[in-house]
């Protein structure tokens, strides 16, 4: 179950290169929606000049840390669907590590009611899977379910008993939910602090093997096999753990994944500097961990980019790499980061892209599938590809700033995001929030482009 | 923050003058080689019976040690005070990060009272780097967590080139528990800059996986240890052997596989410990108590590599030898 504020549709006019991969659309439209309904799809005047105006179904994220109840100083319900309508998105899924933790129906129950005031875009809430996340006994995954719970996941912490994955996997039966598990085994991750390897080595930092994920990952392929029920695998970093289920899904498992920007992005080699805004948990690997994941993500193997989107106070961040929590920010940033990293370079194409940000995630937790086509709700992103804009902690509409981009310059900029029928996002023109106001020089081909780029509110 | 004069730059003029001592990787060779030979000059002075030099008076040298700490502490204050600093010493115990404050607001602290120089000891890696960021003093690493130490490998080099005459070349074998040594991680480097050979000896489990890839070479036999022209041993950390982080069976089975034995040492050899000793664990005492020790001199050497290290990031320059002998 999805929930945000109530309200009206809107309607608006929207004209530019639409790219829906779930239905092969990869051509110059106009889309005009009425009362929040997709009206008309007709060919556009523009002219193919203008194509870095893309028009894409927007994207749906299955693992955001909304951080409430209990820090709402790192992030709020409002705070967060404002960073995830910026970044693109018309759904995200929050995860229920939270103080308390999203264990009981009174719990989730209150979140929903808090989402229905305050969340900006759709909102779906996990439940955990285990009494306080400890790995003990299961929650009432029943009720959760009947009180509207989207999954479950004990996110943050790993389900160390494989006695318990196993219950847990049986009976979600009666849930009828997808199980999201955190793969890491602890007697192997320790007091890990970055990747074991050559770099933590030479730093001396705690080394936390790509191998506690990986035989975590065999552990619990193995389980859903044998019990052929399905089971999604989060946050991948390592190379072993997408070879594992490469082979399983072809072996008939029912197993999907997902993997984050930064997983695909960066590698060890950047925690070198020190920089707390690069811990995270599974932690940045080696060159290879990273093709594997890309090349994961573009053959279907993984089929969700997720932000694990993990905003944490300044001052925590702002102390030795070894006291820092685990832990970056990610939704303002995901669709340029990939763009810029993964995109341009080659390494993924764009359709590819947006499907495993939209469709790819949609589909894996059984949430509507966003597209372009007549009659549905609009869930619609507008996206200059060659707006270039520099990330900077004052324009981010997230509470927390730690961001492993701070400083970077990325390509492509969302420009509208439209979430079930409403203008959710526009780029504030001239003085943009995101970002420092996009650079001088790069003002020119933004107002070239705006004329096909037109985003009329009727 | 005081303005740096170059008065006599050997360096290449492209090289920014050196702001901090964070890690080995801070430094060229070139570095290193003055900083020896700024530490050879004021080794003379050592031996007056008036041991104060007036090179850095006004200037204020602060320790901030949030470990415990017995000879890098003393070490660091007695160099300063030799070199006419002022220095102060404040340590975690007792002090306001008994009562919970930030390591970045205790460093605006200290920095609102100017310091020239912060010695840094923390037991968590990137803690100098945080002082450095917000704090306009130079900052000199002594020890954070398990990453670096780099004032510890200078005296190491100063010791083995007083006592060998060269480190180019030289042939040293570390032995015991690198995976937690910030003394084993700064000297590998160091050696591996002035060209000497290195090779890692200990217990598998304590030697971290991917150091190979910092150009040293790797043996679990302490018959390896027969080739080094210098046997350097770490320290056997007790807490190590605790329940559920026994990186070795015991102690008694590490002191009979990699202890350091009078038969172990080749005549010739010389053996190097960073201190403080764990007798008869890593180190046998007749070893420990012998000529081929260098214990207490790599103490001396502390002194006057620290007193070095102050001089250098205060002046950016060489020492000039006949001026620090005047004046004294």
């Amino acid at each position: 179950m999805l929930v945000c504020r109530d309200g009206f549709g809107d309607s608006l006019v929207l004209e530019g290169r639409v790219v829906d991969p779930t239905q092969g659309i990869d051509e110059l439209l106009r889309v005009t929606v009425e009362d929040g309904v997709i009206a008309r799809i007709e060919p556009s005047g523009a002219s193919a000049a203008s194509q870095s105006g893309v028009l894409a179904p927007a994207f749906v994220d299955p693992h955001v840390h909304l951080r409430a109840p209990g820090r709402e100083d790192e992030e709020t319900i409002e705070t967060g669907t404002e960073a995830a309508a910026a970044g693109g998105y018309c759904a995200i899924l929050a995860m229920p590590n939270t103080d308390p933790v999203v264990d009981s129906a009174s719990v989730l129950r209150a979140l929903v009611e808090r989402a229905r005031v305050e969340a900006v875009i759709p909102t779906g809430f996990m439940a955990a899977i285990s009494k306080g996340q400890r790995g003990e006994e299961l929650t009432e995954m029943a009720e959760l379910a009947d009180a509207g719970a989207a999954g479950f996941t004990d996110d943050g912490r790993p389900v160390a008993s494989p006695g318990l994955i196993r219950r847990a996997l049986q009976y979600s039966v009666v849930a009828g939910l997808p199980l999201a598990l955190h793969e890491e085994e602890p007697a192997l991750s320790r007091d890990g602090q970055m990747h074991e390897g050559a770099v933590s080595a030479e730093l001396g930092l705690a080394g936390y093997p790509a191998l506690a994920e990986s035989v975590m990952v065999g552990r619990d392929l193995a389980i859903a096999a044998y019990e052929y029920r399905p089971i999604h695998l989060m946050h991948l970093s390592a190379r072993e753990s997408v070879e594992a289920l490469r082979r399983a899904r072809a072996d008939g498992v029912r197993a999907t994944a997902e993997v984050t920007p930064h997983h695909l992005v960066l590698t060890d080699e950047a925690v070198r500097s020190l920089d707390p805004n690069l811990k995270m948990n599974p932690p940045l690997r080696a060159e290879a961990d990273r093709f594997a994941l890309i090349e994961g993500l573009r053959d279907g193997t993984i089929a969700c980019v997720a932000t694990d989107h993990a905003p944490h106070a300044l001052h925590e961040k702002e102390a030795p790499f070894e006291e820092a929590p685990f832990g970056v920010t990610g939704l303002e940033t995901a669709f340029a980061a990939l763009l810029t990293h993964l995109v341009l370079p080659g390494l993924l194409p764009l359709e590819t892209l947006l499907e495993r940000m939209s469709a790819g995630p949609a589909r894996t937790f059984g949430l509507p599938v966003p597209s372009v086509a007549v009659g549905e709700r609009a869930n619609l992103v507008l996206i200059d590809l060659d707006a270039e804009w520099q990330v900077d902690a004052g324009g981010f509409r997230s509470r927390s700033t730690n961001s492993w981009l701070l400083g970077a310059t990325l390509k492509g900029r969302v420009l509208t995001t439209v979430a079930d029928g409403r203008i959710v996002f526009q780029l504030e023109t001239g003085g943009a929030r995101l970002g420092a106001s996009p650079r001088g020089d790069r003002r020119e081909p933004l107002q070239e482009t705006a004329p096909a780029l037109r985003g009329s509110v009727r | 923050m005081p303005d740096i004069r170059l008065v006599h730059d050997l360096r290449p003029p492209a090289r920014p003058p050196i702001r901090h001592l964070l890690a080995i990787s801070d430094l060229s060779r070139d570095d290193v080689e003055r900083m020896l030979g700024t530490a050879h000059a004021l080794a003379r002075s050592l031996d007056r019976d008036v041991k104060k030099l007036p090179t850095l008076r006004g200037r204020t040298v602060v320790n901030l040690f949030y470990e415990s700490s017995t000879r890098t502490l003393a070490s660091f204050e007695l160099a300063a005070k030799r070199l006419s600093a002022d220095t102060m010493s404040l340590r975690s115990a007792g002090s306001s990060v008994d009562k919970g404050e930030s390591l970045k607001d205790t460093a605006l602290t200290i920095a609102a009272y100017d310091p020239d120089v912060i010695v840094v000891r923390h037991p968590h890696i990137g803690a100098p780097k945080v002082v450095a960021s917000v704090t306009g003093a130079h900052v000199v690493n002594a020890g954070d967590g398990k990453h670096q130490h780099p004032t510890q490998a200078l005296l190491d080099l100063y010791t083995m080139r007083e006592a060998l005459g060269r480190l180019e070349g030289l042939h040293v074998a570390i032995v015991g528990d690198v995976l937690h040594s910030r003394v084993a991680r700064s000297l590998l480097e160091a050696l591996a800059l002035v060209g000497a050979q290195t090779m890692l000896v200990g217990p598998p489990t304590l030697i971290p996986r991917g150091i190979d890839a910092m150009g040293c070479s790797v043996s679990a036999d302490i018959g390896a240890i027969a080739n080094a022209d210098v046997v350097y041993v770490l320290r056997m950390q007790q807490e190590r052997m605790l329940a559920g982080a026994a990186y070795v069976p015991s102690l008694r089975e590490y002191a009979a596989k990699w202890g350091i034995t009078p038969q172990r040492v080749r005549p010739g050899q010389v053996v190097m410990h960073p201190g403080p000793m764990n007798r008869g664990v890593e180190i046998d005492p007749r070893v420990a108590d012998s000529e081929a020790a260098l214990v207490t001199a790599q103490v001396r050497s502390g002194l006057v590599v620290r007193m070095a290290v102050l001089y250098d990031l205060l002046t950016s320059g060489p020492v000039e030898v006949a001026t620090v002998a005047e004046v004294a």
